[in-house]
């Protein structure tokens, strides 16, 4: 579909292109330019711009599964003021986009100091480290799912081994210990990634300048502080965006692996929208919590980018 | 000009009778003449009915020139798939349905109006009366039914043995089962005297309901529209339940327990009493390691018995353009063979009431007591069902795990009233 759509809209402008070729070599740069641009853009308008006017439009409208969506101004935004579900989902998506965050980089900075160092193995480990990333996060859920569960899962089995506990220890069951196994589902999942972006930053900075300071009397410290750390500046504002983002958009983990429960506990805010939408078939509502979302992540990133660059400055 | 002067006319009438033996044709095929014409058609089901879909669509399309596709679907996501094909209009030709789920997707508009196909049927009597109830609206019939099935009480024999206790003698009320429990659990070894669903709203209903319809309550009003849940019966079921849970009676995952893994301790051998229903007959009649025994749901004082018919419709979807086809297929699943040779051999309830003496059913007690069980019985009916009691985010999940986890079972239950009546208004 959207490779002849593609096909389509490039054809169209090369044809003006031609046209215009003949009144001189002046105009032509800027339309050369053009139908290099015009195949992105029309995917992005077909796969973005155009979903997002209709997801807008949606959120303005009381819009039912089969039959005539119908204007409702207001109400579905009036709708979400009053959902606790929505207003719990936000304070909850925040507090484990706050915790996966810091979680992630403390661990990474380890596994970066294990795998940096010139000892034979670290090759190894940096493999090891960075294999759970290529499971897809539905995947890994299903495993942790099973993995976890009382009756079939192998952590209690390990756990009762080796006598650390003598009954399963209800992996899912209170909001804690579900926020708990999460977190370690999502840190065991992309922590190898996040290493792997940090050792490229580290190893881009020249090994001079280590030398020198060294010369100098910088203790490990001083060169860590003055040196490695503004070295990877821009790396570090990378991983924030990507974790801060990927963790606000959370779905996948908590649909398979919670459920959202117990108790709704663990409820993120992709999460509600998508019951919302395909649970109780409310299409307006959940729009309109989308286009929240949608809001909401611009004005984050602005205000991360703006902080993260000026600190660079 | 001399030649075309003839030959329009010609012409004119091969046209005109072309058309004619195309339209006659074209009728023909689309009422009475033979539907099974080779035909594709898609359906789905949910992954509680996988193997007894499975078994009637490959009988029919071994038999028959049309072939059946069968796809089947997580329960917990089969809402969210159908709302989303339905959006999408790429709904399959034949779409099954939980039965609590059907009144939501015949309000909606899913399914095809096949009152005139079902009344004609020379059976038309006998098809169970809870799934036509429910698969109609407005006085239409939109869905037959396509597996019935009825909660009851299941219990390990040979444990009632080991821990003491008479074999031929299932709890009969609350007082029996929670003293039956408590001496099998001390057997040890992992043997619990009783199993519970903590995260599992569709649990709950087929096995909670039971008790207090049995008990002379309604639950749900006729029309779906009021819910009585703060009542005597559910005080005495969320406290037996509640003592289950506190003097650790029940399986310790039974609190994350979301209906996935529910009766595996005791097809296992691990469990004394199980409330569940007739879709794990056909398991237990092919294991061999212990003896089982069935009894009906109790009031909580014991006085009547009731049971939950459950299962699946299946009907013809607004999209679908093979509609004399897919009838063809759900005419033959309702016919004496598919009932008694497919459904009913394997220990499954058949769908028709005149079939209930068939040979296999009637030749064990046990599915006998189920099928017996089943004039008892009801099938709830309320519009927004699955988002209030099946959702595992609902307020019925919520109100059970408050009961059995929470400070209090009167609390969880006046907070579980309000919140589902107010679901249901919101609906209506």
């Amino acid at each position: 579909m959207s490779l002849t759509t593609t096909r389509a809209g490039a054809e169209a402008p090369a044809t003006g292109a031609t046209a215009r070729r003949s009144r001189g070599s002046a105009a032509r740069r800027p339309f050369t330019g053009l139908l290099f641009v015009t195949p992105t853009a029309v995917i992005v308008a077909g796969l973005f711009l155009v979903p997002l006017a209709i997801l807008v439009s949606m959120s303005f409208m009381d819009w039912p599964l089969l039959g005539t969506p119908q204007f409702d101004g207001l109400d579905n935004y009036r709708h979400l003021a009053h959902d606790n579900q929505f207003i719990g989902a936000i304070t909850f998506t925040l507090l484990y986009t706050a915790i996966t965050t810091v979680v992630l980089f403390a661990v990474a900075f380890v596994l970066v100091a294990v795998s940096n160092s010139p000892r034979r193995g670290a090759r190894f480990y940096r493999t090891a480290f960075f294999l759970p990333y290529v499971v897809g996060t539905a995947a890994a859920s299903t495993m942790w799912w099973v993995d976890s569960s009382d009756r079939l899962g192998i952590f209690n089995q390990a756990l009762q081994a080796v006598h650390l506990t003598d009954k399963p220890v209800g992996f899912l069951d209170t909001p804690g210990k579900a926020l708990f196994s999460v977190i370690t589902l999502v840190t065991w999942k992309f922590v190898g990634f996040q290493m792997v972006v940090l050792l490229v930053g580290v190893q881009s900075i020249p090994g001079e300048l280590y030398e020198a300071a060294r010369v100098d009397g910088a203790s490990t410290m001083q060169r860590l502080r003055y040196i490695t750390l503004p070295g990877i500046k821009p790396t570090l504002a990378l991983l924030t965006v990507l974790s801060v983002t990927g963790s606000l958009l959370a779905f996948d983990q908590f649909y398979v692996l919670t459920h959202g429960g117990p108790d709704n506990s663990t409820m993120t805010v992709v999460l509600a929208l998508y019951n919302k939408a395909f649970q109780s078939y409310r299409l307006g509502d959940a729009a309109a919590e989308a286009v929240v979302l949608l809001v909401a992540l611009i004005l984050l990133n602005f205000v991360q980018l703006r902080l993260l660059r000026t600190k660079e400055d | 000009m001399a030649i075309n002067r003839w030959r329009l006319p010609v012409i004119g009438v091969v046209v005109a009778l072309t058309v004619a033996a195309c339209g006659g044709g074209g009728s023909k095929t689309s009422s009475s003449s033979n539907p099974d014409d080779g035909t594709q058609l898609t359906m789905w089901v949910r992954s509680a009915t996988d193997q007894f879909s499975q078994r009637l669509v490959d009988a029919y399309n071994s038999s028959h020139k049309n072939h059946v596709a069968l796809t089947i679907i997580p329960n917990d996501n089969y809402l969210t798939k159908v709302g989303a094909a339905a959006g999408s209009k790429s709904l399959p030709d034949i779409l099954a349905s939980d039965v609590v789920y059907s009144p939501n997707y015949t309000k909606q508009g899913l399914f095809q109006d096949i009152s005139a196909d079902v009344k004609a049927l020379p059976f038309y009597p006998s098809i169970a009366q809870s799934h036509l109830k429910v698969a109609s609206y407005d006085g239409k019939i939109y869905a037959v039914p396509h597996k019935l099935d009825s909660s009851v009480l299941f219990y390990n024999k040979d444990l009632f043995k080991q821990a003491g206790l008479d074999p031929e003698k299932a709890p009969a009320n609350f007082t029996e089962m929670l003293a039956d429990a408590r001496k099998i659990t001390a057997l040890g070894h992992g043997i619990t005297g009783f199993d519970l669903a903590g995260s599992c709203g569709g649990c709950g209903v087929y096995t909670l309901f039971p008790y207090a319809w049995a008990a002379g309550e309604q639950v749900l009003s006729d029309d779906g529209k009021k819910v009585m849940i703060n009542t005597p019966a559910f005080k005495s079921i969320f406290t037996m339940y509640k003592q289950m849970s506190d003097e650790k009676l029940v399986d310790s995952s039974d609190k994350a327990q979301d209906g996935s893994t529910w009766p595996a301790n005791f097809e296992a051998g691990k469990v004394g009493i199980l409330p569940l229903g007739s879709p794990i007959v056909g398991d237990l009649l092919k294991q061999t390691k212990f003896k089982w025994g069935v009894a009906p749901l109790m009031a909580p004082d014991g006085s009547g018995t009731s049971t939950f018919i459950g299962g699946d419709v299946a009907g013809i979807s607004a999209t679908s353009k093979h509609r004399a086809q897919a009838w063809d297929f759900l005419k033959w699943t309702l016919e004496d063979n598919a009932q008694v040779e497919i459904i009913a051999k394997n220990g499954d309830l058949p769908g028709r009431t005149d079939l209930s003496g068939n040979k296999y059913t009637a030749a064990d007690p046990r599915t006998k007591l189920i099928a017996d069980g089943l004039k008892n019985g009801h099938t709830p009916f309320a519009l927004p069902f699955g988002d209030l009691f099946n959702n595992p985010n609902g307020p019925w999940v919520a109100t059970i795990r408050a009961a059995l986890y929470g400070p209090g079972v009167d609390q969880a239950l006046a907070d579980g009233q309000s919140k589902i009546q107010a679901g249901l208004d919101a609906a209506n």
